[in-house]
């Protein structure tokens, strides 16, 4: 994923800024250790709120869908947030035929979310027909991989086997891309766009069903109020 | 998107099952999954419930579920093999009016619930007045609960005729309606043995085949510029100036007269590019970047258009204004007038009448509006905007206005 990012960007000519939170990596932030509410608040919601208050970006485009997630489908195209990154859902502006607001004010930023009304599949099928690169852990391949608790947990480096597990190999695919080991993979023979187009008409379970960030007792709610995409 | 795609919009009361019948739909067209399905279903036990309350599918916000009420829009999708749907889900409560007319300014078409124990009621001819008055000419009237009227013809007709006149004083809309049961299923994806007086098209396959005229090709061209294109020279573009943004309405080809609003000036387009080449003609909602034969003073905010079928300036003109926001309308307050890709300074200086949304009556003396009224205003503004009737053209005859904290505080529609 991360090799992608670099030579996609450096092959359109891009300037890509990384930021990470470097102090919480140098402690070794990890699910296990952290528990996975607090491990996301650290390496993913604090890295963005201090890299956009560091390059004072007024707005931050993501790639979020109202159809993923019940408190995304109430999301904006234009997602206010005040001086902490917070989303706060009874202050969003409204939003009529195709005048949007993305007026700020000292200190608040937007979240725009041009893609807001597409679905899985409409994706899928604008990359099949505009032939967009994509990575390529989104098409089926034998991969090595663990049960746990009903996902398809990748068996890399960064996961801690916990007794009794056992790794397997499986033709298996990411509809979603997330950390290791909180993102889960699905059981799939989908190795052309063609193939993940057909899969994505036919699901019958959600996109982000494979990310346990979205499940618990910290919903995705709750991580938009705290500053999350 | 591709006009396979109907956006509608839903309104209901409270209790009149409108959650109910969007979850069935949903999961009947495979547009909720199973994992989001037994989700809703362990909030629903949690909560000491039994079964599956369809709303919770959709009541995304913790307050929402909390309190068994929706607040905020949903936009909700789910496709059958003839079309894909997008749902804007409107809350039925009274002060949350500025929901439905926000979802309804996007949407084609209206699906409006009546409990058929309760007929029209107030709040239903609200709902299609709003709708109406946000430029929806497809109705759907689901008259629902026909399980606890027993399937009664007679109920389903009274209803009936009641919308059909109602509709009919609002004139131009083309209203079907549909007995269901929302709860039991009858009449949304599946036929009903219980209602074998009814003959029409269940309430799915009515969402499947009514036509939305295409009018937006049919209009006069329209086109605001968003950003004018000065790339830095290069040997295939040395010298290249084009204007960019999206066609609001109508088609325009290589060589067709335009004129340039405000100021005017007539030229000609001698190109149409995309990312994908050159083009001959574009259509209503491509985004495009047009090429002028004449070098004019042209910047983001300024209108191209048909030079046969101009639309005016105007520093001074009627609407009909929705207040959206908790601080009430300040007549010759200055606020920030939002139309097309255009920003003014305007004033209201005159509230013509507010009107009463449950009797449809026209108010007035009044001296101010609030949440969720809506009224006829006169608005002033500083810089001339470039408009066209509402009911002629929803893309350059709607606005929205600004306060000084940026809110969205209402949103409104040029009167011709």
């Amino acid at each position: 994923m991360i090799k992608f990012r670099d030579e996609f960007t450096k092959s359109i000519g891009a300037r890509l800024i990384v930021h990470r939170n470097e102090d919480a990596i140098a402690a070794g932030a990890h699910p296990l250790k952290l528990g996975i509410a607090r491990c996301c608040g650290q390496l993913k919601t604090a890295a963005l709120l201090h890299a956009l208050d560091k390059y004072q970006f007024d707005a931050a485009i993501g790639g979020a869908r109202r159809e993923e997630e019940r408190s995304r489908a109430k999301e904006r195209v234009f997602s206010l947030r005040d001086a902490f990154g917070q989303w706060d859902p009874r202050r969003q502006r409204p939003e009529l035929w195709s005048l949007y607001s993305g007026a700020i004010t000292e200190g608040e930023t937007m979240r725009v979310f041009p893609l807001s009304n597409w679905t899985e599949r409409d994706i899928w099928q604008y990359i099949l027909q505009e032939q967009i690169p994509v990575v390529p852990l989104y098409f089926a391949k034998e991969r090595l991989v663990v049960r746990r608790n009903g996902a398809l947990i990748p068996a890399g480096e960064a996961m801690h086997l916990k007794q009794g597990e056992q790794p397997e190999l499986l033709s298996v695919r990411f509809r979603t891309l997330g950390c290791v080991p909180c993102t889960g993979a699905v059981g799939s023979c989908a190795t052309t766009l063609e193939d993940i187009v057909a899969e994505a008409g036919a699901a019958k379970i959600s996109e982000r069903s494979t990310r346990i960030i979205d499940h618990g007792a910290n919903t995705m709610e709750d991580k938009k109020r705290e500053g999350y995409f | 998107m591709s006009i396979h795609v109907l956006r509608f919009t839903t309104a209901g009361n409270v209790d009149d099952g409108k959650s109910t019948l969007i979850g069935r739909l949903l999961v009947e067209t495979q547009g909720a999954f199973e994992d989001q399905i037994e989700g809703a279903r362990r909030d629903n036990e949690r909560r000491g419930g039994h079964g599956i309350d369809f709303a919770l599918l959709t009541d995304g916000l913790k307050a929402e579920r909390e309190q068994g009420i929706t607040i905020d829009v949903a936009y909700r999708y789910f496709a059958t093999p003839k079309r894909k749907f997008i749902i804007a889900d409107a809350p039925g409560h009274e002060q949350y009016t500025r929901n439905l007319v926000t979802s309804a300014s996007t949407s084609d078409l209206a699906v409006i619930l009546v409990d058929a124990r309760n007929g029209m009621m107030t709040q239903s001819r609200r709902h299609a007045f709003i709708a109406h008055l946000l430029g929806i000419r497809h109705f759907v009237v689901a008259i629902n609960k026909m399980d606890l009227v027993d399937f009664s013809k007679d109920a389903y007709e009274k209803i009936r005729k009641d919308f059909s006149d109602f509709m009919n004083r609002l004139g131009g809309a083309e209203t079907y309606c549909v007995p269901i049961s929302a709860l039991e299923g009858d009449l949304v994806t599946e036929s009903s043995p219980r209602m074998p007086w009814y003959n029409g098209p269940k309430l799915l396959e009515l969402l499947e085949s009514i036509q939305i005229d295409e009018l937006a090709n049919k209009q006069a061209f329209r086109f605001s510029v968003q950003l004018v294109s000065r790339p830095p020279a290069s040997p295939e573009f040395p010298d290249f100036r084009g204007y960019m943004g999206r066609v609001a309405s109508g088609s325009i080809r290589v060589g067709d007269r335009v004129v340039v609003l405000p100021s005017g000036a007539r030229t000609a387009v001698t190109g149409i590019v995309t990312r994908d080449g050159r083009l001959e003609e574009a259509f209503a909602r491509q985004s495009v970047t047009l090429t002028l034969a004449d070098d004019l003073d042209i910047s983001r905010g300024d209108l191209i258009a048909s030079e046969t079928q101009p639309p005016q300036p105007h520093t001074e003109f009627r609407a009909t204004l929705c207040w959206m926001n908790e601080r009430r309308l300040h007549l010759n307050h200055r606020y920030v007038l939002r139309h097309t890709t255009r920003s003014v300074r305007a004033i209201v200086n005159e509230i013509d009448y507010r009107l009463n949304v449950n009797t449809l009556e026209r108010e007035s003396p009044v001296s101010e509006l609030q949440t969720n009224d809506i009224g006829q205003v006169r608005i002033k503004t500083l810089q001339p905007i470039v408009c066209d009737p509402y009911n002629v053209n929803r893309q350059t005859g709607g606005f929205i206005i600004l306060d000084e904290t940026n809110d969205t505080v209402a949103a409104g529609m040029i009167q011709a």
